[in-house]
């Protein structure tokens, strides 16, 4: 899959979550916020901002990251609202569209207006709650010391220019650990000259023509922004223009910024001519190409689609005892016949839209990881399994956020640094896998690591401060599912990566939204499986349909291994009532469907019925069936929706002829035919007189 | 003062309530129409294998699975037949979608609060925790069933009992 791929199902995504953050901005009641809806707007700034940062928007990134700030502040209270804020919350979001519009151009983004908003945005902050946010470098004119770091746009402007300068690089309140990594980050981007200091504040100086952005570009993803403080000393000494060009007081916060910015814009402006032309033109044909769809139109076209199937069937049934000698009756019956094909045809199509390989999700999961790995500094191997299970559309579309954040967690908390990890004993490369399964009615997907582990202790610790109700003695698991509570993050830092508490607790909504579970097991020390277990719900089977007596049921094609006629000569019965079937120096359990499943008029003699070879949770069965009667591809029905678990059934189908079929699961029938038995069902006496005893041998 | 009578008046029109009313047997029950989504005919229901007798089965209903009770069988009524005239009443109850099998339905009736009594003590098969009253109506008596309760009750086993809401 081609990466281009990836980049537009994030400017979809992105243009979805803008078109939701506005809708919520506008509905907001600021006298009155909805902490809810400002949650929403929240979420939806943070997932732009991690996507952008994916992809190396830093333009998109940045600017939403301030204003994901500002809306964190909102939504804890901290910031009140005005109409006034709203609109600029407006003017942030449609400049961040711009913004993403351009890179979908593949154009930078207007240098002047994301300077503006930025800068805007800050001035809010600062007014507001009387905070400095966290922010990129250069945007920094809003400093309270306003002398060095007013310039720091023009500073960054003559930094990039001047070939070899040096630049004074200090970490404010960064410990040891990160620290070294830091450092070692910056001997990749430049030479080291000289560094000193201590935790509070440690200064490198580093020479090199490495621009301050781009060193803040690669510290960010370690710490923020407002611990780092880049000056150049080369530059400034050198040239006598930039302090120049810093001399207008801070009052006028725009003014710094005017002359950096007005360099920058203008090439930009120069080839704007013909760019857009040419972008619109490549966007037009991409838009062309694929459109997208909601999944309940999906839905109800293909339940419509199985109704016209259903009334064709009932149709061509009326049509075939009609006598065929007239000749109108024939012309009918072609007609009938080329309707069925047409109606068969369109059904397939329908079906096809919605499935979709695991691959489909799992193969963007190798740049997520590269790049994740990458910014944190970790080695990561990845291993997929599974990828040709597959999912119904609807399902691969929602699973893919809740996965990128639960493999973005598992890369930032759970694998540990590859130092670390040889220090323990583990290989330096950590080991990240991504796995798709069917089991039993469910399709199971886990992320795998081989890193720390949850601690207990300090999860309990941290719901505890953060006031949620939890007690000492609750269960690993309970413990675990703690880190889905909204808000709750015990992520030292906050980082691009994670640990702001949003994404786990959207991961656990999206996957219940989807009617499944997330549940964790965890070994300190040894790594982390989270396993999200969805329903059948919208799945699509290979069946195998069978007869019993006069009740067609479903066997999922997958369990099935081979059919065969039973001898009797095969058959034993053990102790009790078990009947063991002997297939190829095998003993297997048999299970007669219409015993388990009380159906009547079926064939009790087994040498008379079908043995289907089974696998179910590793072990092998014989099935006695009636008759086969073929293969075809089911649309998985979810019996619980509006009913109840069935022992012994996975969920159900509807056939052609718009009946319902059951799906068997197989592992249920065995338990439920075991439990029949132990409960004194009276035996089928007249059924063992078929089975020969069994012979000490 | 006429404005509190307005108000009273208003009221009891808005406490006007609509019911279908279907018999089982020789007794005319009823609930509440708005949880009545369609009626349809009795037909190509696939048994559930260990269910309790009263569950007939599921069937497909426009591609949504539906599972079908008889509530002739739950109230042990005698003379339970599947014919032409045999009715089912798809009801919406719990964010679920269920039929019940009925011997027939007869009309829509509109009850006013004075026409609705509350249910006495009484019944094994229907315990009165079902019922939302009997409905007088001239010399008829319908026995006004709280569907949604009775539909989600345990012994009805159509709803898991450890899972959903």
């Amino acid at each position: 899959m081609d990466i281009a791929d990836f980049f537009d199902t994030f400017f979809e995504e992105a243009e979805e979550l803008l078109a939701d953050m506005e809708q919520h901005l506008l509905e907001l009641d600021v006298d009155n916020p909805d902490s809810e809806q400002l949650n929403a707007i929240f979420r939806a700034a943070h997932s732009i901002k991690g996507g952008a940062g994916t992809f190396g928007f830093s333009v998109l990134q940045k600017t939403t990251h301030i204003l994901e700030n500002l809306l964190d502040y909102a939504r804890k209270g901290e910031l009140a609202l005005r109409a006034d804020l709203v609109d600029t919350f407006l003017e942030a979001k449609d400049i961040m569209h711009e913004q993403l519009n351009a890179y979908r151009n593949e154009e930078e983004p207007d240098q002047e207006t994301y300077e503006r908003i930025c800068q805007t945005l800050q001035q809010i902050a600062l007014e507001e709650i009387g905070q400095q946010l966290d922010a990129p470098a250069e945007t920094a004119p809003l400093t309270s010391t306003p002398a060095p770091a007013e310039s720091a746009s023009v500073e960054e402007e003559s930094v990039g220019n001047t070939a070899e300068g040096q630049l004074k690089v200090a970490l404010i309140n960064v410990d040891e650990k990160d620290r070294v990594l830091l450092v070692e980050e910056l001997e990749q981007l430049g030479d080291i000259q000289s560094q000193s200091g201590d935790d509070k504040r440690y200064e490198v100086i580093l020479s090199g023509s490495v621009s301050a952005d781009d060193i803040e570009a690669v510290m960010c993803f370690i710490i923020e922004p407002n611990q780092i403080d880049i000056q150049p000393i080369a530059a400034s000494e050198a040239s006598p223009q930039a302090p120049a060009a810093s001399a207008p007081p801070p009052a006028e916060q725009k003014a710094p910024a005017a002359p950096a910015a007005t360099k920058a814009p203008a090439p930009a402006k120069a080839t704007g001519g013909d760019e857009p032309a040419k972008g619109k033109a490549k966007k037009a044909a991409a838009e062309s190409s694929s459109i997208r769809v909601s999944v309940d139109k999906v839905d109800q076209i293909i339940n419509l689609v199985g109704e016209l199937i259903i009334t064709q069937s009932m149709l061509d049934q009326t049509v075939s005892d009609l006598d065929d000698q007239s000749v109108g009756n024939s012309s009918l019956q072609n007609g009938m016949s080329l309707l069925q094909r047409n109606a068969r045809d369109l059904q397939e199509s329908v079906m096809s839209i919605r499935m979709i390989p695991m691959e489909f999700v799992f193969s963007r999961f190798p740049r997520v990881v590269r790049d994740t790995a990458g910014k944190l500094g970790k080695e990561i191997e990845l291993v997929t399994e599974g990828k040709s299970t597959e999912l119904d559309k609807s399902l691969v579309e929602r699973i893919t956020d809740p996965l990128t954040h639960l493999v973005r967690n598992s890369l930032d908390h759970g694998i540990e640094m590859p130092d670390v990890r040889e220090s323990i004993g583990k290989p330096r490369t950590g080991k990240l896998t991504l796995s798709a399964r069917h089991q039993g009615g469910n399709i199971l997907i886990e992320v795998r690591d081989d890193g720390a582990g949850l601690d207990r202790d300090r999860l309990l610790a941290k719901a505890k401060e953060n006031g949620l109700n939890v007690s000492d003695t609750m269960s690993d698991e309970d413990v675990f599912q703690l880190i889905f509570a909204p808000g709750f993050s015990t992520a030292k830092e906050v980082t691009d990566v994670s640990g702001r508490g949003v994404g786990m607790d959207v991961v656990k909504r999206n996957i219940q939204g989807m009617g499944g579970r997330v549940e964790i097991q965890s070994k300190k020390g040894e790594g982390t499986i989270t396993s999200i277990v969805l329903p059948l719900t919208l799945a699509i089977l290979d069946g195998m349909s069978i007869k019993v007596g006069s009740e067609t049921f479903i066997l999922p094609l997958s369990t099935v291994l081979e059919s065969l006629q039973p001898s009797k000569d095969d058959m034993y019965a053990m102790a009790g009532d078990d009947v063991v079937l002997k297939v190829r120096d095998e003993y297997l359990p048999v299970i007669a469907i219409h015993e388990v499943l009380d159906v009547e008029n079926a064939i009790t003699d087994p040498t008379k019925s079908i043995a289907v070879i089974v696998q179910g949770e590793g072990r092998r069965y014989a099935m006695l069936v009636d008759e086969l009667i073929g293969q075809q591809q089911v649309v998985v029905k979810n019996l619980e929706d509006n009913y109840r678990k069935v022992p012994g059934i996975s969920a159900a189908t509807i056939l052609g002829d718009g009946s319902v079929a059951l799906i068997l699961d197989i592992s249920g029938l065995h338990r439920l035919s075991r439990a029949k038995k132990e409960a004194g069902k009276p035996a089928n006496t007249q059924t063992m007189s078929f089975y020969k005893e069994s012979e000490p041998s | 003062m006429s404005q509190a009578t307005n108000g009273a008046v208003l009221a009891t029109e808005a406490d006007n309530r609509e019911f279908l009313v279907f018999s089982l047997g020789d007794e005319e029950y009823a609930i509440d129409i708005l949880k009545v989504q369609e009626i349809r005919g009795y037909e190509n229901v696939t048994r559930i294998a260990n269910a309790p007798d009263f569950i007939k089965g599921v069937t497909n209903l426009r591609g949504v699975i539906v599972p079908i009770v008889d509530l002739r069988i739950k109230f042990h009524l005698e003379n339970v037949e599947y014919g032409g005239q045999t009715v089912v009443i798809v009801v919406n109850v719990a964010d679920r979608v269920v039929g019940i099998v009925v011997d027939g339905v007869s009309d829509v009736m509109t009850l006013t609060p004075d026409q609705i009594k509350p249910a006495p003590e009484f019944g094994v098969t229907l315990s009165s925790d079902f019922l939302s009253g009997l409905g007088s109506l001239d010399d008829r008596m319908l026995v006004i069933v709280d569907i949604d309760k009775l539909l989600t009750s345990e012994e009805m086993a159509l709803v898991d009992s450890a899972s959903h809401h």
